[in-house]
């Protein structure tokens, strides 16, 4: 036994040998930077200026609307800033404008652009235009952060879901177990997919209504692995000590079953998050997912398909989503070995 | 010439050494035991023989009949496991293949090496699970090994190992897992096959009593080396190491107190009966009587030590008196005068404090994610919220330096200590609340020797100094012989006997008692013949 007194807690030992997988590590790194990036979305990619001085005064049009007429302009619409007149605008002396680092937002339609679209990857749009002429690194950057946020939350609210679930039904056993254990079947053997149309075509879909849909079935699978950690730890002796000290179960359930049964959930988080992208994705592909004019990785998908001599939508999407998945696919591995108690840290 | 030879044998895991310099040789026929404590490198050593350690890295050389087994190729090697030298192990319903039968899995080792025929390796199975003394052979061989008992299993496991008529027996810890009157007929059984293939037999144990018994010579490993060698009449006449000597001397000892018999009692039980009911198929349940209406009586100071082998209903008695069975319990139990057996668990919270548990398994007993202050201080912070922080920690360190360890440990994990360790923090938790009476459910059956001889001495001063009773379970009869001031013998939910220690113990009354206390000191082996290994074989 060492004789230090600063001690390591198991979530630390796990943290270092999830450091021991460069691979991990780095994938981790890497997709929170392009989360932390994508999360400022507007400010990287946006059609308006962030800051503009114009006839001596600052203006923000990143927060603020102006209309037309305050750079120049005839009428009292929201200004154009891909407009050539109100470049010009900026150009003369006195005045300057920042820009974000890609001129386009998901929603821009240039109409100002020099080639017609699905135009190809020019310096102007860095990974081209899609059918509708919106620039395709703009949607790619919003796409990634929609996907990110929904996997995240599905993820999320799988998991609050089936650790409640589970726990209750490993650790009251029995006659509760049973039940809910039926009541699973049957939930689980209602079709999906069908419900996710019907559903679709009476409501709006969006972001929430896909949300609670995908939710609602979600749960299950991670359910079975937390019941099967409490149903294994709920018998072993320091649970029956705490018993012995006379603590309630609730007590035991959140002090000591739950932190060791949480296994099954950490090992699967960055695997469920994949699934969960994948399937707005797949989603989005059919037409089903989120409604118009919102950036989603799975309506570019549709138009790569529709638009097969635009090579670019299709690669570039591909590309970005492959990147995403096994970026997280990386993590997760790195995940699970460095949960492996027999390796050391 | 030598049947086995081990010359310089070392093994290595990566970078950490497991065996070194290990040298020692077993004539043909002789029974030789290595002895040592866990983690001593005993069990390595004897699997380098077959080389079926994963990933070791070897040196030195082992000899079999001349031939050095590290170096032979390993189809070679293949040959010699099983056919020449066979093995058993501890626990045979692991060792065993749970989807065949063990006939089939006897004839599958006869037509591997001996070439049967499917047939002719069948009937040759039945003959051999005969040999081994299994009632009704031929229809054992069709069981699976779920449908057997213990002891039926471990036979089936020699008569595996048996088939080919190997000429070295490398038995593991054969008898560990038994219960102590199944321990005897096995290693009369060994016995008994050993005399009549005369084949050599390498015994691997903890177990000092039954290398007196059953080995011609022993040899004593400590940390990877062996220290000792020497025929077992020397080695227990004239021990030359000191670790040897202390091995030999953490045999337990007496170390009670008195108790004050006019006192009244602090635990009372009349006529504790607990039942499960088991499943038949899908809505038929069969009640199970586990404890069929026990009395007992437990006095402050006092230490109660119930004794049985495995399913006598002990363990479901000790957990039935604090009401922490999820049997259905019936009788009455009153503690401190208070009638426990019809309080709800929410009354019965604040009570809790007053009765505590120490757990036989300490890697099980001790949440791994929590720390040492959080495990011992649950009780405390629960049971005493006025102590504060502080308060708390000062209680915690207390009592860990009542068992022995440093209070710089308060912030480490249970991973980071050993089992002795280990099960002095179960005993910290359990005494931080200063309880009067203290469940001890086989506290030092999985430490070794030395270390179970430390905390029984703990144990003793704890209770000479607060005055605590306890409710000791165990199978081993030496550790109560040490501990316990009264003693219950229990046998299949009933208690067979019960009285004084010194009575019950030496003088006594029951067979089934007298029984048991013959087989804890192996005292029949070797002396009477058939008869006690054909004797008392549990039915499957």
């Amino acid at each position: 036994m060492n004789t230090t007194t600063t001690s390591i807690s198991p979530g630390r030992r796990i943290w270092l040998r999830f450091k021991q997988n460069p691979r991990g590590y780095w994938s981790l790194i890497i997709f929170c930077v392009l989360f932390a990036v994508s999360l400022a979305a507007e400010v990287v990619s946006n059609d308006k200026p962030l800051v503009v001085r114009y006839n001596g005064q600052i203006m923000f049009p990143i927060v603020q609307t102006y209309s037309e007429k305050v750079f120049g302009g005839d009428f009292d619409s929201p200004a154009d800033y891909l407009d050539p007149f109100i470049q010009e605008q900026f150009k003369r002396e006195g005045n300057w404008a920042i820009y974000p680092l890609n001129h386009y937002r998901y929603d821009t339609l240039n109409y100002f652009a020099k080639s017609p679209n699905p135009a190809p990857p020019s310096s102007d749009n860095w990974l081209g235009t899609d059918d509708r002429g919106r620039d395709v690194f703009a949607r790619l950057l919003y796409g990634f952060r929609v996907s990110v946020l929904f996997g995240l939350a599905l993820t999320i609210t799988g998991i609050i879901l089936g650790v409640v679930t589970g726990a209750i039904q490993g650790y009251f056993a029995g006659k509760t177990d049973l039940f809910f254990q039926r009541f699973m079947e049957i939930w689980g053997s209602m079709p999906e997919l069908y419900l996710l149309i019907i559903f679709a075509s009476i409501f709006e879909p969006g972001f929430g209504l896909l949300l609670i849909l995908l939710s609602l079935f979600g749960w299950m699978g991670l359910s079975d692995y937390v019941r099967a950690d409490f149903l294994r730890n709920r018998n072993l002796e320091y649970v029956q000590a705490a018993r012995a000290l006379g603590l309630s179960n609730s007590q035991i359930i959140w002090r000591h079953v739950l932190p060791n049964s949480l296994t099954p959930v950490v090992t699967f988080l960055p695997f469920r998050m994949s699934a969960a992208i994948l399937a707005l994705t797949s989603l989005d592909f059919l037409g089903l997912g989120v409604p118009p004019p919102t950036p989603s990785l799975g309506e570019l998908l549709a138009q790569g398909k529709n638009n097969l001599d635009a090579w670019w939508i299709a690669t570039s999407t591909f590309v970005g989503l492959t990147m995403m998945l096994l970026l997280l696919t990386n993590i997760g591995d790195a995940l699970r070995n460095a949960l492996d108690v027999r390796r050391k840290a | 010439m030598n049947l086995l030879d081990v010359q310089n044998l070392r093994v290595k895991f990566g970078a950490s050494t497991v065996v070194s310099d290990v040298s020692f040789f077993i004539a043909p026929g002789e029974k030789f035991a290595l002895v040592g404590e866990s983690g001593s490198g005993k069990t390595v050593t004897s699997l380098s023989i077959l080389r079926l350690n994963q990933d070791a890295e070897y040196g030195g050389r082992i000899l079999f009949e001349g031939q050095d087994l590290l170096q032979k190729p390993e189809p070679a090697m293949r040959a010699v496991r099983g056919k020449d030298v066979a093995m058993i192990f501890q626990e045979p319903m692991t060792a065993l293949n749970p989807l065949f039968t063990i006939g089939n899995q006897i004839a599958e080792v006869l037509m591997l090496h001996e070439g049967l025929s499917a047939k002719a390796a069948a009937l040759r199975a039945v003959e051999l699970l005969d040999k081994t003394g299994i009632p009704e052979p031929a229809r054992r061989a069709l069981a699976f090994p779920h449908q057997l008992s213990g002891g039926q299993r471990q036979r089936a496991m020699i008569a595996m190992a048996l088939a080919c008529k190997p000429k070295l027996l490398i038995a593991d810890e054969p008898t560990t897992a038994l219960d102590v009157t199944i321990q005897v007929q096995i290693l009369e059984l060994l016995n008994q096959l050993q005399r009549e293939e005369n084949m050599a037999v390498l015994m691997i144990t903890h177990d000092l009593n039954l290398v007196r018994h059953f080995a011609d010579r022993v040899g004593v490993m400590e940390k990877g080396r062996l220290i000792e060698t020497a025929t077992t009449h020397d080695l227990f006449a004239q021990p030359r190491e000191p670790y040897t000597r202390k091995l030999l001397a953490s045999r337990p000892q007496r170390v009670v107190g008195t108790v004050d018999e006019n006192v009244s009692s602090l635990l009372t039980g009349e006529k504790v009966r607990c039942t499960f009911s088991i499943k038949r198929g899908w809505f038929k349940k069969t009640p199970f009587v586990a404890v069929d209406d026990v009395d007992v009586q437990l006095k402050p100071h006092e230490t109660l030590g119930i004794v049985g082998e495995s399913g006598s209903g002990k363990s479901t008695l000790g957990m039935a008196l604090l009401r922490l069975s999820t049997a259905q319990v019936q009788g009455k139990i009153a503690f401190v005068g208070k009638p426990i057996s019809e309080m709800t668990s929410v009354a019965l919270r604040p009570l809790r404090a007053k009765m505590q548990v120490v757990f036989q398994d300490p890697f099980a007993s001790l949440s791994p994610r929590r720390t040492i202050e959080q495990i011992v201080g649950e009780g405390l912070e629960l049971h005493q919220p006025q102590l504060g922080r502080e308060g708390l920690r000062r209680e915690v360190a207390n009592a860990l330096s009542e068992v022995g360890l440093s209070p710089e440990m308060l912030s480490r994990y249970p991973h980071e200590f050993s089992g002795g360790q280990r099960q002095r923090i179960a005993i910290a938790r359990a005494l931080v609340l200063k309880p009067e009476l203290i469940l001890l459910d086989e506290p030092t059956s999985s430490l070794d020797v030395s270390v179970q001889q430390q905390v029984l001495l703990l144990l003793a001063e704890l209770q000479r100094k607060y005055g605590m009773a306890y409710l000791f379970i165990s199978h081993d009869l030496a550790v109560i012989r040490a501990m316990a001031h009264r003693v219950m013998v229990m046998k299949d939910g009933k208690v067979v006997e019960s009285g004084r220690t010194e009575d019950v113990l030496s003088n006594p009354s029951q067979p089934y008692t007298q029984r048991l206390l013959a087989a804890a000191t192996y005292s029949t082996l070797g002396k009477t013949e058939k008869s006690v290994s054909q004797a008392g074989v549990a039915p499957a």
